[in-house]
């Protein structure tokens, strides 16, 4: 396959970045979209430029490190990771346009990688259970309603890639956060935490400067792992019950 | 490491509400609602045109006198106008608020274009500022009547039709009422997801009622100035 790549190049955070065209071929529809960068970058190291910067930890779909927007896609036009995604899902002669995550809080650190670190300081803020060391429980000794567990694994699926926030128009963390809170608030290990971990992961992604929900749809359609749009109505309920039961005391 | 105490004391009700991005978008759901519910009352009355001048003009003094004897003249109304005005004004400054927020928050745009969401979703912010807008020229028009061709106190019936002998009468009223279609199409159903009402296995019935009211409203609310403009009201 040929194709016409135009990626965005920006040398760090404080230099000004541009969408440079790129013709490549020999590219293999059962390579990934991050093979087809790797050969890329081959071919710039080999003519003594710099190659492009993407992230990528696992290539397998489940770290969350390596989106971009393809073609204004989150993880391009298939409903998987970049690293998951196969060129044959594009055709011999097409243009394909590369981007970074652009949201205010995901700031561009280079080429195509931005600092997602605020997803980071979200969980910081209450995306975990306190349980004292030890031993790990036994399975069996706290029992989990079927449609709870199923509710929880759900959104326990969310890998944090931050497609969510690309996709939204708002540049939101909306989803992420959703899925965060609600698959540790229906469990009994997170009952204790419940009210402080939904607020304070609310304040936390305020805090960080993404917007706001307009209820655009965009995240879920974007998200990776399919986490669903009503999961933010879910938080909101979450939200509002622990304000009230907050102002209560 | 020990566990952190919390110590610090949670802010009270309207800051959590007015200070956090959920809790704002809470006002604007409920506010929103509480005009939703006034303008289906207040289509349904001005169908009342249909039944002829005494009816309707005989409706519109009753407006006034809702409530008495136990009530004085007008208090009602007032007690109305008062509710709506709050309403209107959290849901305007929250909208500016919440949108100056999103916009900040997405300070790049991409390269390449395409076309998200839904028309209705797409329209919010400017279908609003048509609202706000149209709000005032109608208190103007039929409420103070400060630019009412006919301008009778007393007399909305006659108004109302000198309104809509206007080109400009009909032309604003009917690009407005399009609008709060729009708006109520995805407000509706926004409002619910943000008050947490909204799942999976209600989201049909939901975007039904959206879609039902939504049309129900625009309908009619056009049904008065295309009734003039044929002269089946007049
Ligand atoms: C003063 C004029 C108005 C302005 C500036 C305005 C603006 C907005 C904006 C910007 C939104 C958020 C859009 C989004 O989430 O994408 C919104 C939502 C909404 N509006 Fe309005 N609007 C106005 C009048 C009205 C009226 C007259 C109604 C009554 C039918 C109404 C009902 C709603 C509802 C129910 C929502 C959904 C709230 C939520 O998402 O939780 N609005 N409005
Ligand atoms: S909700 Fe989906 S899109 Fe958002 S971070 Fe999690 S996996 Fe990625
Ligand atoms: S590299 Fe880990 S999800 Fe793509």
């Amino acid at each position: 396959m040929r194709l016409t790549l135009r990626v965005w190049r920006q040398r760090n955070a404080d230099t000004p970045g541009a969408m440079v065209t790129y013709d490549i071929d020999d590219i293999s529809e059962d390579m990934s979209f991050l093979e087809m960068l790797d050969t890329l970058n081959e071919k710039l190291i080999l003519r003594g430029e710099e190659p492009v910067a993407f992230d990528h930890d696992c290539r397998e779909g489940i770290c969350g490190a390596c989106g971009v927007v393809i073609n204004g896609d989150a993880h391009g036009p298939e409903r998987t990771t970049t690293c998951q995604l196969h060129m044959r899902h594009f055709d011999d002669g097409d243009t394909v346009d590369v981007e970074p995550w652009r949201a205010g809080a995901f700031p561009v650190v280079k080429d195509l990688v931005v600092d997602r670190s605020a997803f980071d300081r979200i969980i910081g803020a209450g995306g975990y259970i306190s349980v004292p060391t030890g031993a790990a429980p036994e399975a069996h000794a706290t029992p989990v309603p079927k449609a709870d567990a199923d509710f929880a694994f759900e959104h326990a699926e969310c890998i944090g890639c931050g497609a969510c926030v690309a996709a939204c128009p708002n540049g939101s963390a909306m989803l992420f956060t959703s899925a965060k809170v609600n698959h540790l608030n229906v469990l009994p290990q997170g009952a204790p935490e419940r009210e402080t971990r939904v607020l304070d992961m609310v304040s936390a992604m305020d805090e960080e400067g993404f917007g706001g929900c307009t209820l655009t749809g965009e995240c879920a359609t974007a998200c990776p792992k399919g986490i669903p749009l009503p999961s933010i109505a879910a938080m909101n309920k979450e939200w509002l019950r622990a304000t009230r039961k907050a102002s209560r005391r | 490491m020990a566990l952190a105490t919390r110590t610090d004391r949670r802010p009270s009700l309207t800051r959590s509400l007015w200070g956090s991005t959920v809790g704002k978008k809470t006002v604007m759901a409920v506010s929103g609602l509480i005009m939703l519910m006034y303008l289906v009352a207040h289509m349904l009355g001005n169908l009342k045109i249909f039944f002829g001048s005494g009816e309707f003009n005989a409706y519109a003094h009753w407006l006034r006198t809702m409530g008495e004897p136990l009530l004085h003249y007008e208090w009602a109304l007032w007690g109305v106008r008062v509710v709506l005005l709050a309403a209107v004004v959290l849901h305007g400054v929250a909208a500016y608020q919440l949108s100056r927020r999103d916009i900040a928050a997405r300070p790049s745009k991409y390269a390449h274009k395409r076309r998200r969401t839904s028309y209705a979703t797409r329209t919010m912010r400017w279908g609003g500022i048509i609202l706000a807008l149209f709000i005032a020229w109608h208190l103007l028009d039929l409420t103070t009547l400060t630019v009412n061709e006919n301008a009778q106190p007393g007399r909305p019936y006659e108004n109302v039709v000198a309104t809509f002998s206007t080109w400009y009468g009909n032309a604003v009223y009917l690009v407005a009422m399009l609008a709060v279609g729009l708006h109520v199409r995805h407000g509706f159903w926004s409002a619910a997801q943000t008050l947490g009402v909204g799942n999976a296995r209600r989201d049909r019935i939901l975007k039904a009622t959206a879609n039902g009211l939504a049309l129900a409203l625009t309908a009619g609310f056009v049904s008065v100035p295309v009734a003039v403009m044929t002269g089946v009201v007049g």
